[in-house]
């Protein structure tokens, strides 16, 4: 099998600005951080992101990475809004499609099925249509029902975080939830994941039941070993959700000057910087 | 109004009246799931499921379907079932739930907002964004539940239509009403639903100690008024112990609805 082990860098190297990026996790929950600090580093802008929104899309959002955003919602779960998905929203620039939660997975759902469209009812009579007067209706032609056809939303990249991969790409999540990872793989054209540990294919195999290992080695381009690679956000049963540090994410966004402090302590320097500064063991 | 209230030979403070008041939003719902957000729903769903409608199915908040009754601030002790999100929008299509959210602005005919005050492209006040409300508005039953009930929330118009009213779907066609199935709202006043003309909002009962003009002065449109329209219920001794026993020992719903 083909050993797809390399680095964040590795991973940043191959997208360009202007891509439709996925980034998998819910909220701030599982997200694929060590990945997008990486994005955070490059150059890499303009991009179309398409996410279940957490810190990620805030992160992004602050740095200027983001020319369009398409979501459900943006939140950080135990801290409701987002601060700085909220400034941007206010302060404007950045194209927002915000389409109900489901319409998001039916689009990924679409895509990872080749297909044009899927027909759904979420969406119809709300202001997702009105925000988005490009979306169409389709005709059922089994019956009367006028549906919304959720457009496929393809994506260039996928990155997820998993809790275990080996290096061919197969990767498992450990948690209570899978999210959505595997439809953002299945909806890209290539797709990266971070995990946890990276561990010979049998360890992984012994790790959990077989229907755990979410990911197959067909949808995945990368494996990045990242651990603690999910910081600040949640990585059951690996870790939980860093609070605190979350908190302080949050109120440095909310003001210049602590953000610009939050930045040079957290964010200037490299993963292993970050992970030292965060305390974390890694 | 009084932060106390006669329950029989028990007191009820608002938030109680409140709670009990959301869990007879899931009443003969059957084998359905119970999605309440934020504490005061979720007190009455727990209650609901405690008392009067034992067949409801609930979540523990993460992607666990959680048996029994628990408190607000904790974990289940035992669960039935697995229901990661994706299997939350099966459900939801499925038409088996019925959600009670916690909308910024509502208006007359049930449009509900959650996204952002003020124009779309550029919002005084940025929100969560649409989350599920399109879709639950269009697939299955859904409540409301307004911690502060004022003309802010009570408008004439919302800013940004995230679950759909009455008026927008009957626009929209057949299929974006089929399944729409507006049953309630509970805020901090009153109690109301949606039938009045046009499948208008109506006020159904005022809380203890709140007068009817005091509802419609702090409603931002018409509201309509039921013939009768009466006192909500106050909980049952039964209830209130469950609820300060069992559901919420340590008072979270006290911080969520304050008496004014």
């Amino acid at each position: 099998m083909v050993d797809k082990l390399m680095t964040e860098a590795d991973v940043v190297a191959r997208l360009r600005s202007g891509m439709t990026i996925g980034i998998g996790g819910w909220g701030s929950r599982r997200k694929p951080m060590s990945l997008v600090r990486a994005l955070l580093r490059s150059d890499v802008s303009d991009l179309t992101l398409v996410t279940y929104g957490g810190p990620d899309a805030g992160l992004l959002l602050a740095a200027g990475k983001v020319r369009h955003l398409v979501y459900g919602f943006v939140s950080l779960d135990s801290i409701p809004l987002e601060p700085h998905f909220r400034a941007a929203r206010e302060r404007g620039g950045v194209r927002f499609t915000e389409y109900d939660e489901g319409m998001l997975q039916w689009g990924l759902r679409a895509a990872a099925n080749r297909l044009p469209f899927l027909p759904t009812r979420a969406g119809l009579a709300s202001d997702v249509r009105r925000f988005n007067p490009d979306l169409r209706t389709v005709r059922s032609p089994y019956g009367d029902e006028e549906l919304l056809a959720m457009p496929a939303l393809r994506l260039d990249a996928a990155l997820v975080h998993m809790n275990r991969a080996d290096a061919a790409g197969n990767a498992q999540y450990l948690g209570p939830d899978p999210y959505f990872d595997d439809l953002f793989c299945q909806a890209a054209e290539r797709a990266y994941v971070s995990a946890e540990r990276v561990v010979p294919t049998a360890e992984l195999m012994a790790g959990g039941p077989p229907q755990s290992v979410l990911i197959q080695r067909w949808h995945t381009h990368g494996v990045v070993h990242a651990p603690h690679g999910a910081h600040f956000t949640s990585c059951a049963p690996d870790y939980g959700r860093d609070e605190a540090f979350q908190k302080a994410y949050a109120d440095a966004a909310g003001d210049p000057a602590a953000w610009a402090a939050f930045v040079e302590r957290y964010l200037a320097g490299d993963e292993q910087r970050y992970q030292r500064a965060v305390g974390a063991t890694a | 109004m009084t932060d106390v209230v006669e329950a029989g030979a028990a007191t009820a403070t608002l938030a109680e009246v409140c709670a009990v008041a959301c869990a007879r939003a899931w009443r003969d719902d059957g084998e359905i799931l119970a999605s309440p957000i934020t504490v005061i729903p979720s007190i009455g769903a727990r209650l609901a499921r405690a008392t009067t409608d034992p067949d409801l199915l609930l979540t523990d908040g993460e992607a666990a379907l959680a048996a029994g009754v628990w408190a607000v601030d904790a974990a289940p002790d035992e669960l039935e079932g697995w229901l990661p999100y994706r299997a939350v929008f099966d459900i939801c299509w499925a038409g088996r739930r019925h959600v009670m959210m916690g909308p910024v602005q509502v208006d007359r005919f049930g449009n509900a907002n959650l996204s952002a005050i003020g124009p779309f492209d550029r919002p005084t006040r940025a929100l969560l964004g649409m989350r599920g409300a399109p879709g639950n508005t269009t697939n299955h039953a859904t409540s409301y539940w307004v911690r502060r009930h004022s003309p802010r929330v009570f408008v004439e118009r919302v800013d940004v239509v995230c679950g759909i009213g009455h008026d927008r779907a009957a626009q929209a066609g057949p299929t974006a009403a089929e399944f729409l199935d507006l049953r309630r709202v509970v805020s901090d006043l009153a109690v109301l639903d949606f039938a009045g003309p046009d499948g208008a909002m109506r006020l159904v009962s005022t809380h203890p100690g709140v007068g009817v003009d005091e509802v419609v002065a702090a409603t931002g449109f018409d509201l309509a008024l039921a013939e009768d329209v009466t006192t909500t219920p106050l909980p049952t001794a039964a209830e209130l112990a469950l609820i300060r026993e069992v559901i919420d020992p340590r008072g979270l719903r006290e911080r969520e609805v304050r008496p004014r």
